[in-house]
């Protein structure tokens, strides 16, 4: 009995040793083979950057289909739906209760909540009305229909040249000539032409479908860029045959961020840079037309409305100059294992501080984050203090108008208020808060400050300016 | 005795299975290549490769390779850093945990430093003198103005 134990004893320590063993020995085979999986793949990554599944062809307007190729890009641009705050942009999600017109139950927040001065400064037309913050370019579709601006105008086609996929229905509707369905789109009113498009902008926007190539897929920016090549004399710019590589990853965004108006009873949408790209130069042209976008309720001034000039700003600027295009920033190279590719999330960069500035600026992120602040606490600081010029001057407008003032000292004050506007919402629409050229930005809400006091003085001087006429300032002396 | 030898064998065939894996694993991952100066096996994953095109291209491309200016002078200090350095490439890289542009740490930002100042000597110590920094932001850093001798980014 007492034999038996003792033999037990030292079999059962090797069997319990040889079995440790054993699991530790499969274990680190379990992990080298992970391992050897692991590089395996990444080895195969790196040999074959894209499978061909579908067939793409010039009339495959479904992202889903493209995805179906390019999974990586197609999932970064599924996930523009995302909303996030930045210091001074991105965008909040808001729930809101649906309705039988407008059946959304996330928006943005409401921009004349958070500043109800813009009332002031829109009074008398749709903005006034409702105006959210911008999100993503998955909103781009549902967010136009569904504002409440529809309600109080009647829209024509033309928003749709940048709110929906227009390539193919441009081809459709022009058989096979794009600019001849671009002309036939726009003169349609909104809700009929919104039945030719499907998706919001969409991977045929600015791709080739054979070779992937960027393109320009919009004809009121090959006519805007010819003009404004023009201007720096380049004759007959075709954008599509001459633009550099580089130059098109900027330009395919131009398609649709930048200052525009309807031109003529035919609603041609244009882009107003014969004159250059320059806040003044734009100002010139919509002088030369005679063109107002609505009179103002209040001063019956005729104003200009400025929407989102981002592709002006930013040439203004010094990453423009030093050759950075949108794309290097908004949708910065990311590795996808052994893959490279470029980000489709297209978002702020201060969401990607990583990937969209330390490429060239080696600082810590929260070195550069301070930085973009600090820039743009500076142009939010004096697009304040235009704002209040501006409510200031339109408040004394009012006040000249109901003490009876001529119609010759009110038209001195409604110019300067025109001009001081314009400059103002340029940079307040601008979505950057002035990053996209900080110097530019403040430049133009100082003279937007002085048009708006001068505008004051002219009243209180009973129509007697005190300097010459607005000129376009900021120029060469 | 029957029992023992069937033990022994199945130790063995999980042991040298093991062994047999990983060994299969170092020669796919050419694992001997990371034991040598050669610049290549700085590539063998992909993710310095712009480091490595900009060298090809650098000034300094037929008078340094990678190990001149990121490993310490000294064959035992040399293999602690490639030690150091390998193993949390790897694991960055396996597990793809790391940020797209990468930075260097400050250890090795150190190692770099002392690299440039080991060929360039005569010159630093003339430029360094007596100021020392009193944090990184004032430090005197070569590649802070030399920034692409060795590669761009």
């Amino acid at each position: 009995m007492v034999d038996e134990k003792r033999e037990e004893k030292p079999r059962i320590r090797a069997a319990r040793l040889i079995a440790l063993t054993v699991l530790i020995a499969a274990l680190a085979t379990i992990a080298l083979t992970a391992l050897l999986v692991n590089i395996f793949e990444h080895k195969q990554e790196a040999r074959n950057p894209f499978f061909r599944v579908v067939e793409l062809t010039d009339d495959t307007e479904d992202p889903d289909v493209w995805g179906k190729n390019f999974p990586q890009q197609y999932d970064g641009y599924k996930r523009t739906v995302d909303q996030r705050r930045t210091r001074y942009g991105g965008s909040e999600a808001v729930p809101r209760t649906p309705t039988d017109v407008d059946p959304r139950s996330v928006v943005a927040q409401s921009r004349l909540e958070e500043d109800p001065r813009l009332k002031t400064m829109w009074a008398g037309y749709a903005f006034a009305r409702d105006f959210r913050e911008e999100r993503g370019h998955a909103y781009m579709l549902e967010d136009q229909l569904f504002t409440e601006r529809q309600q109080v105008t009647k829209q024509p086609g033309t928003c749709l040249n940048c709110h929906a996929s227009m390539y193919v229905a441009y081809k459709k509707a022009g058989n096979g000539d794009i600019v001849k369905g671009f002309e036939a789109l726009n003169t349609l009113p909104y809700f009929e032409a919104r039945k030719h498009v499907k998706h919001p902008v969409a991977c045929i926007d600015c791709h080739d479908s054979q070779t992937m190539q960027l393109r320009v897929t919009r004809p009121a920016f090959m006519e805007g860029i010819r003009a404004a090549k023009a201007v720096q004399g380049v004759k007959d710019y075709d954008v599509n045959r001459m633009a550099t590589r580089q130059e098109m990853r900027a330009f395919v965004c131009g398609q649709c961020h930048v200052e525009y108006y309807f031109k003529g009873p035919e609603k041609r949408l244009t882009y107003p840079w014969v004159n250059g790209l320059k806040v003044e130069n734009i100002l010139a042209y919509y002088e030369e037309q005679g063109f107002s976008d609505w009179t103002h309720a209040e001063t019956g001034a005729g104003v200009l409305k400025a929407q989102h000039p981002e592709f002006e700003m930013w040439n203004q600027g010094i990453h423009a100059r030093s050759g950075v295009s949108c794309a290097d920033c908004h949708m910065p190279y990311m590795r996808v294992g052994g893959l490279k590719i470029s980000d489709h999330h297209v978002r702020s960069p201060a969401l990607n501080i990583n990937r969209a500035c330390q490429t060239c600026h080696r600082w810590p992120e929260e070195e550069l984050k301070a930085r973009i602040e600090t820039s743009q606490e500076r142009v939010f600081g004096l697009r304040n203090r235009a704002m209040d010029a501006l409510v200031a001057l339109i408040g004394d407008l009012k006040a000249a108008r109901t003490a009876g003032a001529g119609e010759a000292e009110l038209q001195v004050a409604r110019k300067f208020q025109r001009e001081a506007q314009f400059r103002l919402d340029f940079v307040e629409a601008e979505n950057s808060t002035g990053f996209h050229a900080p110097q530019e930005a403040e430049r133009i809400l100082a003279e937007a400050i002085d048009f708006a006091r001068q505008g004051q003085l002219a009243l209180a001087r009973g129509g007697i300016r005190a300097t010459a006429a607005p000129a376009a300032g900021g120029g060469a002396r | 005795m029957n029992l023992r030898a069937t033990s022994a064998v199945a130790l063995g065939l999980v042991i040298g299975a093991a062994a047999g894996v990983g060994a299969y694993t170092f020669i796919y991952a050419q694992g001997a290549s990371y034991l040598t100066n050669d610049p290549n096996a700085c590539v063998n994953c992909h993710v310095m490769r712009e480091q490595y095109d900009g060298w090809v291209k650098s000034s300094h491309r037929s008078v340094a390779v990678c190990n001149d200016c990121h490993t310490p002078p000294g064959r035992v200090a040399k293999y602690v850093t490639k030690a150091q350095n390998g193993f949390w490439h790897s694991f960055a890289f396996t597990t793809g945990r790391f940020p797209d542009e990468i930075l260097i740490t400050s250890r090795n930002h150190g190692v770099t430093e002392r690299a440039c100042r080991k060929c360039h000597e005569s010159i630093t110590l003339e430029i360094d003198g007596p100021h020392a920094a009193k944090t990184p932001r004032d430090e005197l850093a070569c590649v802070r103005c030399h920034r692409s001798v060795g590669h761009l980014h």
